[in-house]
């Protein structure tokens, strides 16, 4: 059985500019030790559908469809049956560490409290665990500096406080949305070396969310690309980089600028993200697509297995697209 | 630049286009606004209130200095509210006709909360935006004015100066006008410095816009809708001042009057069988404060810019 | 051309003093060096691009060319000027020639003004002399050129995309015909398909009206595809400075060849392959820089003498501030 299959996800929320229908008919499952890519551009709904799964949508957000987690529905479940599941089996790492990090506690109290709250460890217990995570997370000088206040470490420090808290109750999922993104390159290269290790270490299932191909690339085994709230393609990381079966997909890996391509003019595809929320009909990327046709602004192709572990939506063929 | 004439060609046609017109954020706020329907009320009753404060006098059978005889000295049987000798809202303890009364005090009333505040907009607004831009020594020692002119008991130094130089409506104005624009600059100063590192900002500087430019086209514009929202709640607070100096005689002098001192006098013949005298200015000044609030709460939530 | 490059930076300085929340007046404050003797020349239809990761100093070295915030040393514009003195008033002149482009595309917009104002600020700051026709025309014109619809003028900037508010920045800077821009991250809050669009234009349009760009980014793929020529900074100083070419293809410096290494390449068989060159450490803090070389805190190369002497550059084209520079030893 898969450790988490996601069926027919949707998230909407009530603005004051009407509905924003920001995740539709996603389908996702993970196996255990699986690690999963989801990449997207800003509007892209890819936080979004992290936080329908986490059960954390804002006041406004509304999910429908079906989480299941461990074969266990967790999607609008009450709260008895998500609190344990999320306390326990599944963790998240944000962007920003510091909006899930109390300012004012020291790390060795917030990480030690997990312990004590959720594993009935003795205080004594919890600290000396929190201290050997801390060292997991090769953080140096990891028994003088758990009493430190959060900010105290610099930021990738600070994120490596973050995974060694999410990892603390040994979870069996770990979503990580975006947890490079305000770093500096050295620093990303070293959280995700870190991450990578840690992952086979402890062998729990992963779902990294970013814009970034290239940490993509490097990180992961399957790759979900989303586009306007939907998926577009899905493939292994390397069939995906190598011979992108969607227009987006392509057009994206064209666009990006990259230090071992010569310089010159970029490919660069035209127009603006989608307005989320304006209704959507037809595919959401037709307006910038190249092979769009007429059909495109109606009808969404269904996500089609177009080869053994591969995955597109898209109303032109393959050879159509050459 | 150098463009060939296709090029031009084509540019003309593309420039011929329609504007199309935006929609800024006023505009947005506007509408808003107008779904909220409390603050709509709220302002539908200031419209009113304004209009009875302008145009009363046209329909008041007396004016309001005039004594009627024939109910003086009985005014708890004779003075009191009616249709068929004129006197709609009654008369006061004089025999004064309260409606003519009424009208009057609206007017001294909306006055004083309309002048205070509008004082506090003007001299608060450019006395903030000013030390907040210019910021170091500058506003250093301007905030430190403030703080000091903050620390005296305003109301003690209202009184004094009512006392000393005399009751009358213009010392009233200046007393109170001198201290409203206190807090709005306050709080304009700290707009302004969360607003001085945006970006926009820079790139006026860069460009070399001097700096009292910067603050009357990119400042003061973005401080509008807090200086709104304060400035409507500051109405009703200026208003509530004047009513409690007059209230304890010292704020407008017979024959003028206010709400305040209409409540003074009201309130003093209560015992008398003469409620109305109480319950009309009470009436509209309760009204009023309330609209004042409402509308300000809706201009606070239309301009959030939390939800922009 | 005259033959003199069109802005000389020299040992350019810029410290700020901090000030401790509840130090007493009298306390004296602390000095953070943020630019730290930088010296470049920038050649006419020259781009320039500076690299460094957060807390390099490379916004800061921008601002201080446009006396947005005070520096000492020189930066001699066009082999006469020096602008770095000039007061106020007279550095008036030199800012319709260096004009900005900044990294927030929304945030670099008054959201009170229409776009039409927007763009034409900068015209009516220099050409106070312009009729409102003129200028009109001017923004419609610059409007169009940089890929917007010209009767969108009396939109707002709320209405836009990121790109297209990219786009309105670009046309403000370039309305009032400048000879540099200065191009502060323009791209790194957009996402990567409009990147690709804004940095193309940004090509195009240097190309076309000859301009001379600084083009400052901590994505080194980004400054690769745009730049002649790229800076590296560290800690406020200069690392190393060479062609594009020579830069990305034969780093000689430890620090470009670790910063070079942490790209990540947006395929998995190189990604995979690549070695990273870990560096050790954390950044340290630039109140109290290293002694010597900045960078030896967490070089692998570093010895006795990093502590010592600063490195001075290189002679020549390809300029490497390093005791042992040399190709990376994997």
């Amino acid at each position: 059985m898969a450790l988490l299959d996601v069926k027919d996800l949707g998230v909407s929320f009530a603005t004051n500019d009407g509905t924003v229908n920001a995740v539709n008919g996603v389908n996702l499952t993970l196996a255990r030790g699986e690690t999963l890519g989801i990449v997207g551009e800003s509007g892209s709904g890819k936080s979004q559908l992290a936080f329908a799964i986490m059960g954390l949508l804002a006041q406004n957000g509304r999910a429908r469809g079906s989480v299941k987690f461990d074969g266990q529905e967790i999607l609008n479940a009450p709260p008895a049956i998500i609190n344990p599941i999320r306390a326990n089996h599944i963790a998240m790492v944000f962007q920003d560490p510091m909006t899930s990090l109390n300012p004012y506690l020291r790390v060795s109290e917030q990480m030690a409290e997990v312990l004590v709250h959720h594993k009935g460890m003795s205080r004594r217990e919890a600290l000396a665990e929190c201290v050997r995570m801390l060292d997991a997370v090769k953080i140096p000088d990891a028994k003088g500096r758990i009493r430190l206040y959060p900010h105290e470490f610099s930021g990738g420090m600070r994120q490596r406080v973050m995974i060694a808290m999410s990892l603390l109750c040994r979870p069996d999922l770990l979503i990580a949305d975006e947890p490079t993104t305000a770093l500096d390159v050295t620093v990303q290269a070293q959280i995700m070396q870190l991450l990578a290790e840690l992952q086979r270490e402890f062998g729990m299932a992963t779902i990294l969310i970013t814009h970034d191909l290239g940490v993509i690339a490097g990180f992961c085994e399957r790759v979900i690309v989303l586009y306007g709230g939907r998926v577009m393609e899905e493939a292994s990381v390397y069939p995906l980089f190598a011979e992108p079966a969607h227009p987006y997909t392509r057009g994206l890996l064209r666009a990006i600028p990259r230090v071992d391509h010569e310089g010159g003019e970029l490919d660069s595809i035209p127009g603006s993200p989608p307005n989320m929320t304006r209704d959507q009909q037809g595919c959401p990327f037709a307006p910038r697509c190249e092979f769009a046709g007429e059909d495109c602004a109606e009808t969404l192709a269904p996500l089609v297995e177009y080869a053994p572990g591969r995955w597109r939506a898209c109303n032109r063929s393959l050879e159509g697209m050459a | 630049m150098v463009i060939d004439s296709t090029r031009m060609k084509s540019l003309a046609d593309r420039l011929a286009g329609d504007e199309v017109k935006g929609r800024s954020l006023w505009a947005d706020a506007r509408k808003r606004f107008l779904k909220n329907k409390a603050a709509v009320s709220g302002l539908v009753v200031l419209l009113l209130v304004l209009a009875f404060a302008v145009f009363g006098n046209m329909i008041a059978a007396y004016s309001n200095e005039t004594l009627d005889f024939s109910v003086m000295g009985q005014i708890a049987e004779k003075g009191g509210p009616s249709l068929s000798n004129g006197h709609y809202f009654g008369t006061d303890d004089l025999g004064r006709d309260l409606f003519a009364r009424t009208v009057q005090g609206t007017q001294i009333s909306l006055a004083v909360g309309i002048v205070g505040s509008a004082i506090a907009v003007l001299v608060g607004t450019f006395y903030g935006a000013f030390a907040g831009y210019v910021g170091g020594r500058t506003d250093n020692v301007m905030m430190r004015l403030v703080d000091i002119l903050m620390s005296i008991p305003y109301m003690f130094v209202l009184i004094l100066l009512l006392v000393v130089f005399g009751r009358s409506i213009i010392m009233l104005f200046m007393g109170i006008g001198l201290i409203s624009w206190l807090d709005m600059s306050r709080i304009v100063r700290g707009q302004t410095l969360s607003l001085k590192h945006k970006e926009f900002i820079e790139a006026a500087e860069a460009t070399g816009v001097s700096r009292l430019t910067i603050i009357r086209r990119h400042i003061v514009p973005n401080l509008l809708g807090v200086v709104a929202v304060y400035a409507t709640l500051l109405v009703p607070l200026m208003i509530l001042t004047e009513s409690f100096i007059s209230f304890l005689g010292l704020g407008v002098q017979e024959p003028l009057t206010s709400w305040g001192a209409l409540i003074s006098e009201g309130s003093g013949t209560i015992n008398y069988g003469t409620l109305w005298q109480l319950a009309f200015p009470l009436f509209f000044f309760v009204i009023t404060l309330f609209a004042f609030f409402f509308v300000g709460d809706g201009l606070r939530d239309a301009l959030d810019p939390k939800d922009r | 051309m005259t033959g003199a490059p069109l802005l000389r930076v020299e040992d350019l300085h810029v410290a700020f003093t901090l000030r401790r929340e509840g130090d007493w007046p009298w306390t004296p404050p602390r000095k953070l060096q943020a630019v730290n003797g930088v010296s470049f020349d920038l050649a006419e239809g020259e781009v320039l691009g500076i690299v460094g990761e957060s807390g390099c100093g490379k916004s800061t070295l921008a601002r201080a060319l446009i006396q947005m915030v005070p520096a000492t040393g020189r930066a001699i514009w066009q082999g006469k000027t020096d602008l770095l003195p000039l007061s106020r008033h007279a550095m008036l002149k030199y800012r319709a020639d260096i004009q900005m482009v900044f990294q927030d595309p929304l945030a670099s917009l008054n959201p009170r003004m229409t776009v039409g104002e927007i763009i034409a600020e900068p015209l009516r700051t220099h050409h106070p002399e312009l009729g409102r026709d003129e200028v009109k025309a001017r923004v419609k014109a610059i409007m169009d050129r940089v890929g917007l619809l010209a009767n969108q003028i009396n939109r707002y900037p709320h209405e836009f995309s990121g790109g297209q508010c990219q786009r309105i920045g670009i046309a403000r800077a370039l309305v009032v015909g400048p000879k540099l821009v200065i191009c502060d991250e323009p791209v790194s809050a957009l996402d990567v398909s409009i990147q690709a669009q804004v940095i193309n234009l940004l090509m195009e349009l240097q190309r076309d009206l000859g301009l001379t760009l600084i083009f400052i980014a901590h994505d080194l793929s980004v400054v690769k595809h745009i730049s002649n020529r790229v800076m590296v900074l560290y800690l406020g100083q200069m690392m190393e400075m060479a062609s594009g070419q020579a830069l990305y293809g034969a780093p000689q410096h430890p620090y470009t060849q670790a910063l070079l290494s942490a790209v990540p390449i947006p395929d998995p068989v190189l990604e995979r392959q690549k070695v990273v060159i870990p560096l050790v450490g954390d950044l340290p803090s630039p109140l109290a820089p290293p002694s010597g070389c900045v960078f030896r805190t967490r070089c692998s190369r570093a010895e006795a003498i990093c502590a010592e002497a600063v490195p001075q550059p290189t002679e020549g084209e390809h300029l490497v501030a390093c005791h042992f520079p040399g190709p990376a030893e994997v």
